[in-house]
């Protein structure tokens, strides 16, 4: 008797179940009810959320593979977590073929959406906010796939991360196209990653608009082939809030892109205005750090085809304002330190060369002048990304 | 949605009937184990003779760790399950692989009004394509304790070791939490029984009932992280491998941090010393390293260990008190450690 209950019971579980669409509402026990319905979901099911606001006491997770989480939009839907007691995120994702669509995250205590390891996920339409704006205990980041392989972000909205509004690190094949990211510290981040394209997006009121990091000391380094273009990279001016000791603490208010220790990068195309210290910086890590795999400089950094706005008119760093001066009231749009090789600027706009000649020297041993290009003017294109079919039909 | 449940409590019902709730299981149901599917209720195992889950069943043996995870104070209660005639093996790596139908059992608890009390239940099980999590909460009655796979917050009131009154929102964690923390390279894996944490009572139990095998290797023991005898340094180290290095390894859910903290670890960098954050966020406290050596209080390590705020703690689930002594020992640890 038991044993054909079981062999039934398993049967019952085991069977490919037709994909089948699992609805949630808000109101009470949302945190319960969401999350058993994240769990309990089986590969090709969609999460359908109700519109409404859904007010959350802990972390979300999903764990399954190939799960679609959709709400009703991103203004209709919303995840709050102004209430959350426990977890480093709002929604953590760390299952394959995720599709994430239509809702809203607002004022996770860490950061916004996190997917870890979580290959060929799809972000579109989300929106991620922390509804007081622009401060330093609001989350690190908002949407924030890290360790994955494809990766593609599109449609969204991130305001208010401490960190950075869209990041992406130690990731490969990687599109961000057609956000909006509007009182970060830094609008977009890729991070020790590998081919991206980060392209039309709406970059804005950041402290930094669009950084290309490298940093030491992690599993996955040498970032290279990012390609960053046509993008609006306007205004961003909002004084620094992150907490000190994070890398993003020390990018100058006014940055519009940073290009730092990476490899092979393009800024082509893209509308960059009124940004106070720089549209565009090229510089080495200037931290100290212990690592023999780790290469600090910038290398191979192409920048053309530009629409350049106001620049450098409010330097935020040390010396700035005497450099500025000394340039006639304002920094050129584009700043190097020196550092590294490589560099082609193919716009007809001049290029401060701060003169470093090794990776930590202080600002005060700079030798400003401007640069003198060395080299070719082309550069190869960098291959275009191509993600899964699967994931484009997603956005449909 | 409705149907949906509906559809999902059929499916698992069938499990209850192999176990009446009122009568005693005769023994440990090895098909319940190894079965699909998430039982509903602790008793469908018969993992214990007696409704309130004290009394382990025959096979089930408790244990003991050498140096225990901290869950805000609370009492735990661990127990092995191996199948008849099956033995798990520990090779050069000292990790012990137990065969499929093995079951890993944890209760806690704590003394509350006098009376010990048990919270919930988490159980690992073995099955053939992997191990699977699940957590079981106790009711009021202590008579049951029923899956909760969304987890679930639960208010109590105890006296800690210092005897100060606590009243807390014990979390018990959900499905994916279980798996957060139990995760190696995304696979669901257990933590604690590793040959160089278990004391030798509880290896010498194990022998002797044959249910464990030796085949390489020596295993030096991790010392207790509370036996002051020790020395500082491996105290710390047992700390951090015990409460931190589940995530914070090279393969674990903290992977992508490069802040590692097994036991073996050997790079002072990668052991948070003169390491800058990387996504801490406000988690950093505005301070430069994870640990800088001769500051304790320089050091987002201890910052971490000493907040309750979310988005800041660390450990990231399980925790809403501080652990007061283990803060202590690692602030003592890093203030040994030469200025650089």
């Amino acid at each position: 008797m038991i044993r054909t209950l079981l062999a039934a019971t398993a049967l019952c579980c085991t069977m490919p179940a037709l994909a089948k669409t699992i609805t949630v509402e808000a109101g009470a026990d949302a945190q319960e009810r969401l999350q058993e319905a994240l769990i309990l979901a089986e590969p090709g099911d969609v999460v359908e959320l109700g519109a409404g606001t859904f007010e959350l006491t802990d972390g979300l997770s999903l764990d399954v593979d190939k799960v679609t989480v959709r709400g009703a939009g991103m203004d209709k839907s919303i995840l709050s977590f102004a209430g959350q007691l426990g977890a480093g995120e709002g929604l953590l994702v760390t299952s394959d073929d995720v599709v994430l669509r239509d809702f809203a995250v607002e004022d996770s205590k860490g950061d916004g959406i996190k997917s870890k390891g979580a290959d060929r996920i799809v972000y579109h339409a989300i929106r991620v906010e922390w509804t007081g704006g622009p401060k330093a205990s609001n989350g690190a980041y908002g949407i924030y796939p890290v360790e994955a392989s494809d990766i593609l972000v599109q449609d969204s909205i991130v305001r208010g991360a401490s960190d950075a509004g869209i990041y992406v690190g130690q990731s490969k094949n990687i599109i961000v196209r057609r956000n909006t990211a509007i009182e970060n510290v830094a609008g977009i981040e890729i991070e020790n990653s590998f081919d991206a394209e980060v392209t039309e997006n709406l970059v804005t009121e950041n402290t930094g608009g669009i950084l290309v990091f490298d940093l030491p000391n992690l599993p996955q380094m040498g970032g290279h082939n990012v390609l960053v273009a046509r993008n609006a990279i306007i205004n961003n001016n909002t004084d620094n809030f992150a907490p000190e000791g994070n890398i993003v603490a020390s990018v100058p208010a006014g940055t519009g892109v940073m290009v730092m220790a990476n490899r092979n990068v393009q800024v082509v195309e893209n509308a960059m205005i009124n940004n106070g210290t720089s549209n565009v910086m090229v510089v080495a890590y200037t931290q100290s750090f212990d690592d023999p795999n780790y290469d600090p400089t910038p290398r191979d950094v192409y920048i053309a085809d530009n629409v350049y706005g106001r620049a450098g008119f409010a330097p935020d760093f040390d010396g700035g304002q005497q450099l500025a001066a000394a340039f006639g009231g304002a920094l050129p749009a584009i700043i190097y330190d020196g550092l590294g090789k490589g560099l082609v600027v193919n716009d007809a706009v001049p290029v401060l060369n701060l003169g470093l000649t090794k990776v930590g020297q202080a600002p005060t041993e700079a030798k400003p002048s401007l640069h003198k290009q060395e080299g070719a003017d082309e550069a190869v294109a960098l291959s275009p990304i191509v993600l899964p079919a699967s994931m484009e039909a997603a956005l449909k | 949605m409705r149907t949906f449940l509906a559809a999902t409590a059929l499916c698992v019902a069938g499990f209850a009937v192999s176990a009446a709730p009122t009568a005693p299981v005769a023994l440990v149901d090895d098909a319940v184990i190894t079965a699909k599917g998430m039982p509903k209720k602790l008793s469908d195992f018969g993992f214990f003779k007696d409704q309130a889950g004290w009394q382990p069943n025959k096979g089930v043996e408790l244990y003991q760790l050498n140096s225990p995870l901290f869950t805000d104070y609370a009492e735990k209660y661990r127990y092995i399950y191996i199948p008849t005639g099956k033995k798990a093996v520990a090779g050069g790596d000292g990790v012990v692989q137990f065969p499929v139908g093995s079951a890993l059992i944890k209760s806690f608890g704590y003394e509350i009004d006098g009376q010990d009390r048990l919270l919930e239940t988490r159980v690992l099980l073995h099955r053939a394509d992997g191990w699977i999590a699940l957590p079981y909460v106790w009711n009021a009655e202590q008579t049951e304790a029923t899956l909760k796979v969304a987890g679930k917050r639960i208010p109590v009131s105890f006296a800690d070791p210092s005897g100060n009154k606590r009243d807390i929102s014990y979390a018990a964690p959900n499905k994916n939490q279980c798996k957060e923390c139990h995760s190696l390279s995304g696979a669901v894996v257990p933590i604690g029984p590793k040959m160089r944490n278990l004391p030798h009572d509880t290896l010498d139990m194990l022998f002797s009932n044959a249910m464990l095998e030796k085949t390489a290797g020596n295993h030096p023991p991790i010392p207790d992280y509370a036996d002051d005898g020790m020395p500082l340094e491996s105290r710390a180290r047992a700390y951090l491998d015990i409460n931190c290095a589940h995530c914070h390894n090279r393969q674990g859910s903290a992977s992508n941090s490069g802040l590692f903290l097994t036991y073996e670890e050997e790079s002072p960098v990668h052991i948070g010393v003169g390491k800058r954050p990387v996504a801490a966020g406000r988690g950093s406290g505005g301070f430069e390293f994870a640990i800088a050596p001769g500051e304790p209080d320089q050091s987002i390590m201890m910052h971490r260990l000493k907040s309750l705020e979310p988005g800041v703690a660390m450990p990231e689930v399980g925790r809403s008190l501080v652990h007061e002594e283990g803060a202590a020992l690692l602030s003592e640890w890093i203030a040994a450690m030469e200025k650089e």
